[in-house]
């Protein structure tokens, strides 16, 4: 929670770019914060955006790794070069986005990393925004192995025929029987992918196959409101919407 | 909302970079999250020549009300142009 340290506490994380083995085998990048903990801590596969691998995610790694978990966040655009990150990310969109079955198998590999390191416990969990959000529902559909899911109003979970595209051919909800991680989901009532009647269907299926989720839905919110950094950030939604998070994952990976 | 909004174009011509002129071979018109605006979203442009680098890049971000209007004018000078016959 918020606030909830001990001025005397023990407390303080590394944080720093490194390369670790993705999909494929292919050496990529990532960034990795590691809690200063003398037990192992539970592991987080943090899944960034379409705007990029950027600082807002390098600071969305830090936050998750001063509450006690040990973070990696691949760079998933890694294969299409390097640069700024809207440059990279000009590019990914030119060549039609970052394809879901490269997305999975570096997180796949990512999680892979996360077991190895003596640092981490054997809980895992996965989260990511926008597009990470969908693509945190896929991947913890798609790889078994984690405890928590957390998809922050990931569009396109849900997609019709004409939203389908080379690059992202089949909706995560088709793999929603294969879940087999609790899901924890945030979205504002304004936005509009996903929309409110988006996610009553997402629920719905949920529902329907006996799957452990909780959905918090905000008004006055839409699409992207933690992001400071960007019109779209509210306040007061953001700040219970992480208490959520973390109350989430206290439950399914310190419990 | 990732909107996924995007459609790319061969082009030919020249772009003005932050390291100068460089020759342009590819246009990408999108509409999604903006990240130098100050808008939740906005047309994204990229003129780019990506044999050059991934920083041979010249980049605009619009809201639609200015991409109409400059299409408009895109439009307009191209008739005038094709019909002055030079």
């Amino acid at each position: 929670m918020w606030n909830s340290f001990k001025t005397d506490d023990h407390l303080g994380i590394s944080a720093e770019i490194t390369t670790y083995p993705g999909g494929n085998g292919d050496e990529i990048h990532a960034y990795v914060v590691r809690p200063l903990s003398d037990a192992p801590v539970p592991g987080v596969v943090l899944v960034h955006h379409m705007p990029g691998w950027d600082e807002f995610y390098q600071e969305f790694a830090e936050r998750l790794g001063r509450h006690g978990y040990l973070v990696i966040c691949p760079d998933l655009y890694c294969r299409y070069g390097h640069g700024t990150p809207d440059d990279v990310a000009a590019k990914v969109r030119s060549d039609g986005g970052v394809h879901d079955d490269s997305v999975v198998a570096d997180c796949e590999a990512a999680a892979q990393w996360l077991r190895s390191d003596p640092a981490c416990s054997a809980k895992l969990g996965v989260i990511g925004s926008c597009s990470g959000g969908r693509h945190a529902v896929l991947v913890a559909s798609r790889a078994p192995g984690f405890q928590a899911v957390v998809d922050l109003w990931g569009g396109g979970v849900i997609m019709s025929e004409d939203q389908r595209t080379p690059a992202r051919p089949v909706a995560p909800i088709t793999y929603t029987a294969d879940l087999d991680a609790p899901l924890l989901g945030i979205f504002g009532n304004d936005d509009q992918s996903p929309t409110p009647a988006q996610v009553d269907q997402h629920q719905a299926e949920l529902e329907k196959l006996g799957k452990t989720f909780e959905f918090h839905r905000y008004d006055g919110a839409g699409h992207g409101f933690f992001y400071y950094h960007t019109p779209m950030y509210r306040q007061e939604q953001t700040m219970d919407g992480w208490a959520k998070i973390f109350s989430f994952f206290e439950k399914h990976l310190k419990g | 909302m990732c909107t996924m909004i995007a459609t790319s174009t061969a082009v030919t011509g020249a772009g003005k970079g932050s390291g100068g002129w460089f020759p342009i071979s590819k246009a990408t018109v999108g509409y999604d999250h903006a990240t130098h605006s100050g808008t939740a979203h906005a047309l994204l442009l990229d003129f780019t020549n990506y044999e050059l680098g991934l920083d041979a890049r010249v980049a605009l971000e619009l809201d639609l009300r200015s991409g109409r209007a400059l299409l408009a004018q895109l439009e307009l000078a191209i008739e005038a142009a094709e019909a002055s016959g030079v």
